[in-house]
């Protein structure tokens, strides 16, 4: 595939994901989402939680749930750090009404950090939108 | 010497605690195989992180407002230490090892008339160093609950370590653990990470990619750091793993081998007293009859 790039999703614990012929990745980047296309200018940039959307060759679309991470892209190549991701297809409802429960109460407690705080928000907003579909 | 009852008592529980060692052998064969699985697995995400830093150090341009937990204070005075050993023992010189080495640094550090802080990670230190170094401990941490390692863990002992660092607690903290070359060879290792060394910097052609930042280069560093931090721990406790399985095995291969050849020895040492009974029972017999 000419217009395709190198997508390469690691956690801590085991290489997550790996592809060669990924057309277009959406990030959630911290000041905004972020779309990827071949030959995208080399950055580095975090994530705030929200959706990671893949769409690979055979034009099929995957999308995950992160928490957090660092994103580069490089030569082609995008590299996702990450400690919390998760494949939306497998995640039940229960699982995300948890995560939603326990981000509720941490919005609750007031001496955080103002950037803690967004991200809070933005997780919430991010699991509640799941929840509803 | 030993009667012929206790000798044979002696071989059975040889014997049993043969059968123990090798049992155990077993299990850490197999536990090792995983262990050692999931520490490749996890060299990516370390060694990834490592170079976005490395990037990102050479993107900023004025280090003097670079964050602390990547300059330093600025002092050396007050320095913690982080021991991570295991929770279990029979591991050979596993934990000795680490020790070893942490207890040759502490020297040197209050010989300097510097402030020492210690943090031990695994019940095992701990039990090793309350007896000369009890009043340097600050903190301990132990597992032993959880199963495998997991990342999550990590991130505990980070945030206490990054918490502690935003208290000004210390200055300079080191980490101490096994690092797992292969079954029988596990390296005691000391690395610094805050603040971080840069000595292993190593300049190769990709640092001439101009690299955009979005946010800023401060912020995605003051937000990277606290990760790399939990990632060296994380990386750590897997390497630790790893070698503890390791050197359990070969340990516990030696204690089998060490075993086998004791209940040997025991056994002529059976068989000859049984002889010589024997004998003595002939002569005896032989020498009343003559008698007569």
């Amino acid at each position: 595939m000419s217009n395709s790039f190198k997508l390469e999703i690691v956690n801590p614990e085991k290489s997550f994901l790996s592809k060669e012929d990924a057309i277009e990745v959406v990030v959630p980047a911290f000041e905004g989402d972020m779309g990827f296309l071949k030959d995208h200018i080399s950055i580095i940039s975090f994530l705030k939680p929200g959706l990671l959307r893949v769409i690979d060759g055979t034009a099929t679309e995957e999308t995950y749930y992160v928490e957090d991470g660092i994103i580069e892209f490089k030569n082609n190549c995008l590299s996702v750090l990450t400690s919390n991701i998760f494949d939306i297809k497998k995640m039940d409802k229960n699982k995300i009404r948890d995560i939603l429960t326990e981000a509720e109460k941490d919005s609750q407690n007031n001496d955080i950090s103002d950037q803690a705080k967004y991200l809070i928000d933005q997780k919430i907003e991010v699991l509640k939108s799941l929840t509803l579909n | 010497m030993a009667s012929l009852d206790d000798l044979k008592k002696r071989i059975s529980s040889v014997k049993s605690t043969q059968k123990i060692t090798k049992a155990m052998k077993m299990v850490a064969a197999a536990k090792l195989r995983r262990a050692q699985e999931n520490a490749e697995k996890g060299r990516p995400y370390s060694e990834k992180m490592n170079n976005i830093i490395l990037n990102l150090l050479d993107g900023i341009s004025d280090k003097e407002t670079a964050p602390k937990l990547l300059i330093g204070t600025g002092e050396e005075k007050i320095h913690l230490c982080v021991v991570m050993t295991s929770d279990r023992g029979l591991c050979g010189g596993f934990n000795s090892n680490i020790i070893k080495k942490a207890k040759s640094y502490f020297k040197k550090i209050l010989n300097d008339n510097k402030t020492l802080k210690i943090i031990t990670v695994g019940s095992k230190g701990y039990d090793q160093l309350k007896r000369t170094y009890k009043d340097y401990i600050i903190e301990k941490i132990s597992f032993k609950e959880s199963k495998n390692i997991n990342y999550f863990d990590s991130d505990k002992v980070g945030k206490i370590i990054i918490d502690k660092f935003k208290k000004k607690e210390f200055d300079v903290c080191t980490i101490f653990y096994n690092q797992f070359k292969n079954v029988i060879t596990q390296i005691p290792q000391e690395q610094q990470i805050i603040p971080l060394k840069s000595s292993e910097e190593k300049k190769d052609s990709s640092f001439e990619d101009n690299y955009e930042f979005e946010p800023e280069e401060d912020e995605i560093l003051s937000n990277l750091l606290p990760k790399n931090i939990s990632t060296q721990i994380f990386k750590a406790m897997l390497e630790n793993s790893a070698s503890e399985q390791g050197s359990r095995m070969t340990a516990m291969d030696n204690a089998t081998r060490n075993a086998g050849e004791m209940v040997d020895k025991l056994t002529i040492q059976y068989n000859r007293s049984r002889q010589a009974a024997i004998t003595k029972e002939l002569i005896e017999i032989i020498s009343g009859a003559e008698s007569l």
